[in-house]
């Protein structure tokens, strides 16, 4: 009974977590402007941070929780960099 | 696939069920605000649904899950919940400045202005992209 | 010896929830807290004052609660979707806390409560815009950010 009432909220949760990680991707791909970008990328990380953890809970192994913890701080330097990169990289003045 | 521990008590897999979906679907209402709201700044505000709640629903199933599962206090999830704490307000900041400085270098006209030191206490700026 | 011992018995607690527990790793996670925290002796950062350290966790509740709450304003906003009046905006926000650190919790609990986001902080005259989603009463917004979080950082970093 546990079981299944478990793996019914994973799938669910999975596909909630899917159906956000592609609405993330529509608004990268959009755009308008890079800021709009990058905050889907942002967005988009930490979805699939997410959905890893979901897997970790779905097949009840802890290994998935240092990938986890591996794409978020990857992630957020990522968007650190981009974000620096608007605000001086670009000659507007 | 491993199949998940079966022997879970019936109330632990009711409330990690009970997390994880209010997590998951946190997170998915604020991407679809990601993709409905109109300008950027407003934008700025849907991801953290999904960095403040989202991560904590999904993070507390999680360290209920195992806690349960191995009988004994896995409560290293709570290290991504404290990480994302902490970093999502630098990323935002950062986003949030390169934006209101492409904005105010482009003239945009709807974001207020720098270092105006004759400000009274209190200005609100309407932020209506329609204006001009 | 110990610099920074709150820091360090962070560093120390988080090697042991990475690790699990164990007598092997508590004596390893001790000497990289200690070597971790003469690393950042040497970088010379302004010590934090904490007076009240009692009232942190009131802090963490306070913020915790509200937290919830307006996820699920943000929520409902985002789900009624056009049919709201278009009511967002800037607001510049006078601040009296100077502290680094306490800005810094202050920058983390206006982001991470939903619904208002912290754009950008003037040292000189030490105002902050804020972009908020739900702009009725600006006055309002103010006197709540003001009573509810900055007088207890002020008193927290007195």
């Amino acid at each position: 009974m546990s079981a299944v009432i478990l793996l019914t909220a994973i799938s669910i949760a999975q596909l909630l977590i899917a159906i956000a990680m592609a609405i993330a991707s529509v608004r990268m791909f959009r755009g308008p402007r890079a800021q709009d970008r990058i905050i889907g990328l942002d967005t988009l990380y930490i979805n699939a941070m997410l959905m890893l953890v979901t897997f970790g809970i779905g097949t009840g192994s802890t290994i998935y929780f240092d990938a986890a913890l591996v794409i978020g701080m990857l992630g957020f330097v990522a968007t650190v960099a981009l974000a620096k990169f608007l605000m001086r990289g670009e000659v507007i003045e | 696939m491993i199949q998940p521990v079966s022997d879970l008590p019936l109330w632990a897999a009711i409330v990690v069920a009970v997390f994880l979906i209010l997590g998951s679907a946190l997170t998915l209402i604020g991407a679809i605000g990601f993709l409905r709201l109109p300008t950027f700044y407003e934008r700025l505000h849907a991801p953290t649904l999904g960095t403040s709640w989202g991560v904590g629903g999904i993070m507390l199933a999680s360290m209920i899950y195992f806690s349960v599962a191995s009988s004994r206090p896995a409560l290293h999830e709570i290290l991504i919940g404290l990480f994302v704490t902490v970093t999502t307000p630098i990323t935002f900041m950062l986003l949030a400045r390169a934006a209101l400085h492409r904005d105010r270098a482009e003239n945009n006209g709807n974001v207020p202005e720098k270092h105006q030191h004759d400000l009274k206490d209190v200005e609100v700026v309407q932020g209506n992209p329609d204006e001009k | 010896m110990l610099p920074y011992p709150i820091l360090a018995f962070c560093l120390l607690l988080m090697w042991l929830l990475l690790n699990g527990f164990s007598w092997g790793h508590l004596v390893l996670g001790t000497l990289v807290a200690i070597f971790a925290s003469w690393a950042l002796a040497s970088l010379r950062p302004d010590k934090p004052k904490l007076r009240k350290w009692w009232l942190v966790p009131k802090l963490f509740a306070v913020v915790f609660v509200d937290i919830l709450r307006s996820n699920m304003a943000v929520a409902a906003l985002i789900l009624k979707g056009k049919r709201r009046p278009h009511t967002s905006g800037f607001l510049l926000l006078p601040l009296e806390i100077r502290d680094s650190t306490a800005l810094a919790l202050m920058a983390i609990i206006l982001t991470s409560t939903p619904g208002s986001a912290w754009l950008e902080y003037d040292s000189r005259d030490g105002t902050v815009l804020l972009h908020v989603l739900d702009l009725i009463d600006e006055e309002q917004w103010i006197a709540t950010i003001k009573h509810r979080y900055e007088a207890l950082l002020l008193e927290i970093f007195a």
